[in-house]
């Protein structure tokens, strides 16, 4: 299929489902609308309310707000991963010593830590910042931990062969290795950071897009909700775009799965 | 007299196993290359050969015996020593002209100085323009150029080999070495070189040394190759004199080499 048809194709699911809403959610089918816009709004209602945003320039506040907690949070959250995921692939006992209370942090559902957080650092920007720490931190952690380990002994052999040192070997075979598999993970760590700081914002914040949500849901304002999961999406979707870029930088030597050569 | 490069006296090479019981890979291996001598080590499959390399190289312990590098006791690893090994073991995220480059930044050599020296040697294995390449770019044979220029840019006193072409195909094996043979010729290093495939043997080295069928292998034969120098490896083989040590030596290996099978079949049935 040529890549014009597939796009073609794709608006036409927007737009089929746009329609089909817009029409349920006004026009009566047997005297019966089949979706109140009480409950479900409409499109254009959503669509004029974003442009409002937009319009008025209240939506920039909350986008930079959450785009700053976001990113605090990932860069700290892969910072202590990296940091603690090599300290603990180099220290075979440290690691076996906290092996039950990493599993045990990482098994508590994050959310329930919010309240704790918010009770610690406030109502700003860091107790949303912690949230998604909590997330990043382990995802960076178990693969930079996994990446460290599972170097290639022969890999390994080569570079003592080649006379590295012990901090050569650091620089050229281990580091490269955890960090290759940290970038494998960045598009969950970096979508973890965000709904670390939405979900910390929708709990108690002052600003923020998960605020603007949990605002427009207090006054039962439908419109308003769907019109904040919708910037939400395309913020995220922005965010993906601008991590596979990275990506592709990063990650050159990388044989890919329709690279046929073995 | 020349020097010796590489002396094993009674080399005894051992394992412990998960239950407790030790395997002995080698027993009382004695061996010496002497400087610029071409030493193959030929041995069916589990026979140890590559644990004995792996000593040369202090990559291992040796439980008994001594390893000698020019009449120097080895402790520790083999600074003396390139090593070659069987698997890919190129950096895969550097490209060709980094992995390269590598072996000179460690010793404390400028970037820019390491980097021009890595290409000539880039291009002395003939991949002088896939400087750029990322190892999972490459082929097979073209990773094995790049280790080979890996391990050569270090000018080391001796090259320890692996079964280094094992996993190529038939003709790459045959122009890889050929090309080891050409790169060897320049400077004549001491090279000890494991294989299983005893006419690649024959046809590289100055010395074809066989070893018993494991476990507690140890050397049974040790054969002087009188052909003349410089080799092509590709007109070596219709040599009489070739053919003649060829049938030889098989003779004696081909016996190992069935027990050799025999064990592993009986292994296999145990577990």
């Amino acid at each position: 299929m040529s890549r014009t048809t597939l796009f073609a194709l794709q608006v036409l699911v927007a737009v089929v489902g746009l329609v089909l809403w817009q029409v349920l959610s006004t026009v009566p089918v047997f005297g019966k609308i089949l979706l109140p816009p009480f409950f479900f709004s409409n499109p254009l209602d959503v669509f004029s309310q974003i442009v409002k945003w937009f319009a008025s320039g209240v939506i920039w506040k909350h986008l930079g707000i959450t785009l700053a907690e976001s990113i605090l949070a990932f860069v700290i959250g892969s910072l202590g991963g990296v940091l603690v995921g090599f300290w603990f692939a180099r220290q075979p006992l440290v690691a076996a010593v906290f092996d039950p209370y990493v599993k045990m942090v990482n098994a508590l559902p994050r959310v329930v830590l919010a309240p704790i957080f918010a009770l610690w650092l406030g109502l700003g920007i860091w107790s949303k910042v912690a949230l998604g720490v909590t997330l990043v931190f382990f995802i960076v952690f178990f693969n930079v931990y996994q990446g460290v380990k599972e170097v290639s002994r022969t890999v390994l052999d080569n570079g003592r062969m080649l006379g590295m040192s012990e901090r050569q070997l650091m620089q050229h075979v281990y580091w490269p290795s955890a960090l290759s598999w940290m970038f494998s993970s960045l598009h969950t760590s970096v979508g973890f950071a965000v709904v670390g700081a939405v979900v910390g914002e929708y709990l108690g914040s002052a600003a923020g897009l998960g605020y603007l949500i949990q605002q427009a849901e207090g006054v039962f304002d439908v419109a308003g909700v769907f019109a904040g999961m919708f910037v939400l999406s395309a913020f995220v979707i922005l965010i993906d775009f601008g991590v596979t870029l990275v990506e592709r930088r990063l990650l050159v030597w990388r044989p890919t799965a329709s690279d046929g050569r073995g | 007299m020349t020097p010796t490069a590489v002396a094993l006296e009674d080399t005894k090479v051992a394992f412990r196993l998960g239950d407790g019981r030790v395997y002995t890979a080698v027993e009382k291996a004695h061996l010496a290359v002497a400087q610029g001598e071409f030493v193959a080590i030929v041995g069916p499959t589990g026979c140890g050969k590559s644990t004995l390399l792996n000593v040369a190289a202090g990559l291992l312990k040796p439980a008994a015996g001594s390893v000698r590098i020019f009449d120097q006791p080895l402790a520790g690893l083999n600074r003396d020593a390139g090593y070659l090994f069987q698997a890919d073991a190129l950096f895969p995220w550097k490209t060709a002209l980094d992995n390269v480059a590598i072996g000179l930044e460690i010793k404390g050599t400028p970037r820019t100085e390491a980097l021009s020296q890595a290409q000539k040697w880039l291009t002395a294995v003939g991949l002088g323009a896939f400087a750029n390449r990322y190892p999972h770019m490459l082929s097979g044979g073209q990773r094995k150029r790049v280790a080979l220029a890996q391990v050569l840019i270090r000018d080391p006193k001796i090259l320890l080999m692996d079964e280094p072409f094992g996993p190529l195909d038939a003709q790459t094996r045959q122009v890889m070495g050929n090309l080891l043979l050409d790169l060897w010729n320049a400077d004549r290093k001491a090279v000890l070189f494991v294989t299983h495939d005893l006419e690649e043997a024959i046809a590289l080295a100055d010395r074809v040394v066989i070893m018993s069928a494991g476990p507690s292998s140890r050397i049974i034969g040790d054969w002087r190759v009188g052909l003349a120098r410089p080799r092509d490896i590709f007109e070596v083989r219709l040599d009489k004199e070739f053919h003649a040590l060829h049938r030889e030596i098989w003779s004696v290996l081909k016996d190992e080499v069935m027990k050799g099978y025999a064990q592993s079949t009986r292994a296999a049935e145990a577990v």
